[in-house]
């Protein structure tokens, strides 16, 4: 226990003393990475081709040109939550980074949460939140509860294809986001079919898709987190979420050509 | 070790080989069904048979150094195909040949005999894996993974849970191959009497229904709502095509197998899978790949065993049938007979191998021992899958002998075994 809390100080000093200089680099992250692994081994780095894609977010970028304000809504299931008082888990992290990383910009963001709904559930009242929230971007997390209740991998598909469809056309530009990497429950829960389709929706759509499982097991993997042991409290699931935005973040600006340079 | 396996497998192999051979002679004079010339145990069948059981126990284990050994890191199909054939083909050629010699209904019988121990083998995991969730939902507490837990809920419910389950409807993760195979052997008395009447059009008939499960969406329902994870109306192809080969098909390919071209569409379909499965674990290739072939191919279906799948299977086997010959003096060596002891006695290590992954994970749970722990529990998982494959064998070889020396000659179903 005691070594875990070390360990978790270690974290923290890391992040606080990586922060600042990931910020500098950002518009200059090809060659610099690697060496940010090494320097700060436990401070959550993603390598950039996780964070890469093809997909752009136009409407994100006239926002910020024209200097409208920049309004993502968040469309989560349980998983972009925490059970703690706001601004801890994910969306508000996002906010938060992005308003530090665009200090010219209004950036807000909101969160929608659907507890305990499948895609097709969840996708049911799209247009009316749409017509009432009117945001830029729409991040929509999905796909744990289908996994969950092993919904039929086709019909994830297509309500995916179908929700996706529907907020494009109220106007936003949209990230789909995917499961949590969770090897706890790895025998219990099967996630590759609703990985690859979300996959496929994301392509079918051209939009941006962040990998929250491919991102997260890479962090397992690095050593940065470990998501394997059974007992946890609130910190670990803090940091991953801090982690999780900030990655968001870095996301969103370059897929929407926001960095510094431009 | 060598000695005793030897002594294990070497006198019961030739009394058999014997067996088989004679039973060979009256066979070929029916045109319909006819058994591989020299009727010999194919030692090959059991080879890779243990080896798709190696790799589905590494499979079901989280992620480590030996997944990368795993082939379906370097193509489309899996170990699940290589079993499901495998199983198909000796199924079909232990219970043809009972047909052949007591008649459908006595084949029948020994089929059904053989369900009812799959069956009891899928009902004994499946308790396994009620003390190994029930254990996780008391002792796991993550706000991170709240959502996630939401698994725990059947928990609530046991009484209709554990019907379900005893219904095969409900099926758990990595519990879903000894379903499919259920099914399928359920239905081998009757692809077996099609077969006896003409083999191709079983066959053909197979193939129609694997067509009209892709055009008409078919699949079986699960509980508490989604559907089979392999869908026995499509997998069913894999395994008559088992059968059909079992029963003369093999041989009558042989021509087809032995040509230049096929071997060579073979290797460029392997070399383009691999090439497609690359940019899935080094995603900074993935803009290599063309869109338009990314959006006619994905999702390669394993559910509903995709054609892309299939087809990868049949130039693996053409490539491993040609460079792998029936008598390659390799088979005998002690080196590949633990592979082999595992072949042979499928249903017993599968089982096992399902077990072995769920303490597995136990143990990676409990002890956070990194790489070097997932290394160790892969490899003892695989030595213990031999020993016990050995101890079986032993078992039926040497403690029981006195008692199956009357039946060891009809075929018995560690032939036909698999699950």
């Amino acid at each position: 226990m005691n070594s875990g809390a070390i360990l978790g100080l270690m974290l923290l000093a890391g992040l606080l003393t990586a922060a600042p200089a990931r910020a500098e680099d950002a518009p200059a992250r090809t060659g610099d990475a690697p060496a940010h692994a090494e320097n700060a081994p436990q401070s959550c780095e993603v390598p950039d081709y996780l964070l890469a894609t093809e997909s752009a977010l136009p409407k994100v970028a006239d926002a910020a040109k024209s200097g409208h304000a920049l309004d993502i809504l968040v469309i989560g299931s349980r998983s972009s939550t925490l059970n703690t008082s706001e601004g801890i888990a994910w969306p508000g992290r996002l906010q938060a980074v992005l308003r530090e990383k665009l200090p010219t910009i209004a950036v807000n963001v909101s969160v929608e949460l659907r507890v305990k709904k499948t895609a097709e559930e969840a996708a049911n009242g799209f247009i009316k939140l749409m017509e009432g929230k009117k945001p830029t971007l729409v991040v929509w997390q999905t796909g744990t509860v289908d996994a969950v209740r092993s919904v039929d991998p086709e019909d994830f598909r297509s309500a995916v294809d179908e929700g996706v469809a529907a907020l494009q056309n109220a106007g936003a530009d949209v990230i789909l986001m995917n499961l949590q990497y969770s090897p706890r429950t790895e025998t219990m829960i099967s996630a590759p079919p609703y990985l690859d389709n979300m996959r496929v929706v994301a392509q079918q759509h051209d939009v941006p898709l962040f990998d929250r499982f491919a991102i997260m097991r890479q962090w397992n993997e690095q050593g940065d987190f470990d998501l394997f042991t059974a007992f946890h409290g609130i910190e670990l699931a803090k940091r991953v979420h801090d982690c999780l935005g900030r990655a968001l973040a870095k996301f969103i600006i370059d897929a929407a050509h926001l960095g510094p340079a431009q | 070790m060598t000695s005793i396996a030897d002594r294990i497998a070497g006198p019961p192999l030739a009394a058999e080989a014997d067996a088989i051979a004679r039973d060979a002679a009256p066979a070929r004079s029916l045109p319909a069904i006819s058994f591989p010339v020299g009727g010999e145990r194919e030692l090959r069948l059991d080879l890779f048979r243990g080896l798709a059981l190696w790799l589905i126990f590494i499979d079901h284990l989280p992620p480590n150094l030996l997944t990368w050994f795993t082939i379906r890191n370097y193509g489309f199909s899996d170990a699940t195909e290589i079993f499901i054939f495998i199983s198909g083909y000796t199924a079909a050629f232990v219970y043809g040949r009972a047909m052949l010699e007591s008649g459908f209904v006595i084949a029948t019988a020994r089929i059904l005999r053989r369900v009812w121990q799959i069956y009891v083998a899928h009902v004994f995991l499946f308790t396994i894996f009620l003390a190994e969730i029930s254990y996780v939902a008391t002792s796991f507490e993550n706000p991170l993974y709240t959502e996630e837990m939401g698994i725990m809920d059947f928990l609530k419910q046991p009484d209709v849970t554990i019907v379900q389950a005893l219904l095969l409807r409900f099926r758990p993760v990595n519990m879903d191959v000894l379903p499919l195979y259920i099914v399928l052997m359920l239905f081998l008395p009757v692809i077996l009497g099609l077969m006896r009447w003409k083999a191709d059009i079983a066959l053909a008939l197979s193939v129609v229904l694997y067509a009209l499960t892709w055009e008409y969406d078919w699949y079986l329902s699960a509980y508490p709502n989604g559907y089979w994870a392999f869908n026995p109306l499509a997998w069913q192809l894999l395994f008559v095509f088992g059968a059909w080969c079992a029963l003369g098909g093999a041989k009558r390919m042989s021509r087809i197998l032995a040509s230049r071209i096929t071997l060579g569409i073979s290797f460029a379909y392997l070399f383009a899978a691999f090439l497609v499965t690359l940019t899935w674990y080094i995603p900074q290739l993935n803009h290599l790949m063309p869109r338009r072939l990314e959006q006619w191919m994905y999702p390669i279906d394993k559910t509903d065993l995709d054609v892309l799948r299939f087809a990868h299977f049949l130039a693996l086997a053409a490539i491993t049938v040609r460079f792998l010959p029936r008598d390659w003096p390799g088979l005998k060596s002690p080196w590949l007979k633990p592979l082999i002891l595992c072949g042979q006695h499928s249903l017993e290590i599968f089982c096992l191998g399902v077990f072995l992954a769920f303490a597995g994970h136990f143990v990676l749970a409990e002890i956070s021992g990194g790489a070097a722990l997932h290394f160790v529990i892969s490899i003892s998982g695989i030595l213990i899958m031999c020993a016990v494959a050995w101890i079986i064998s032993w078992y039926k070889h040497s403690a029981d002998k006195s008692a199956s020396r009357t039946k060891s000659t009809a075929g018995n179903a560690d032939l036909a075994g698999g699950g």
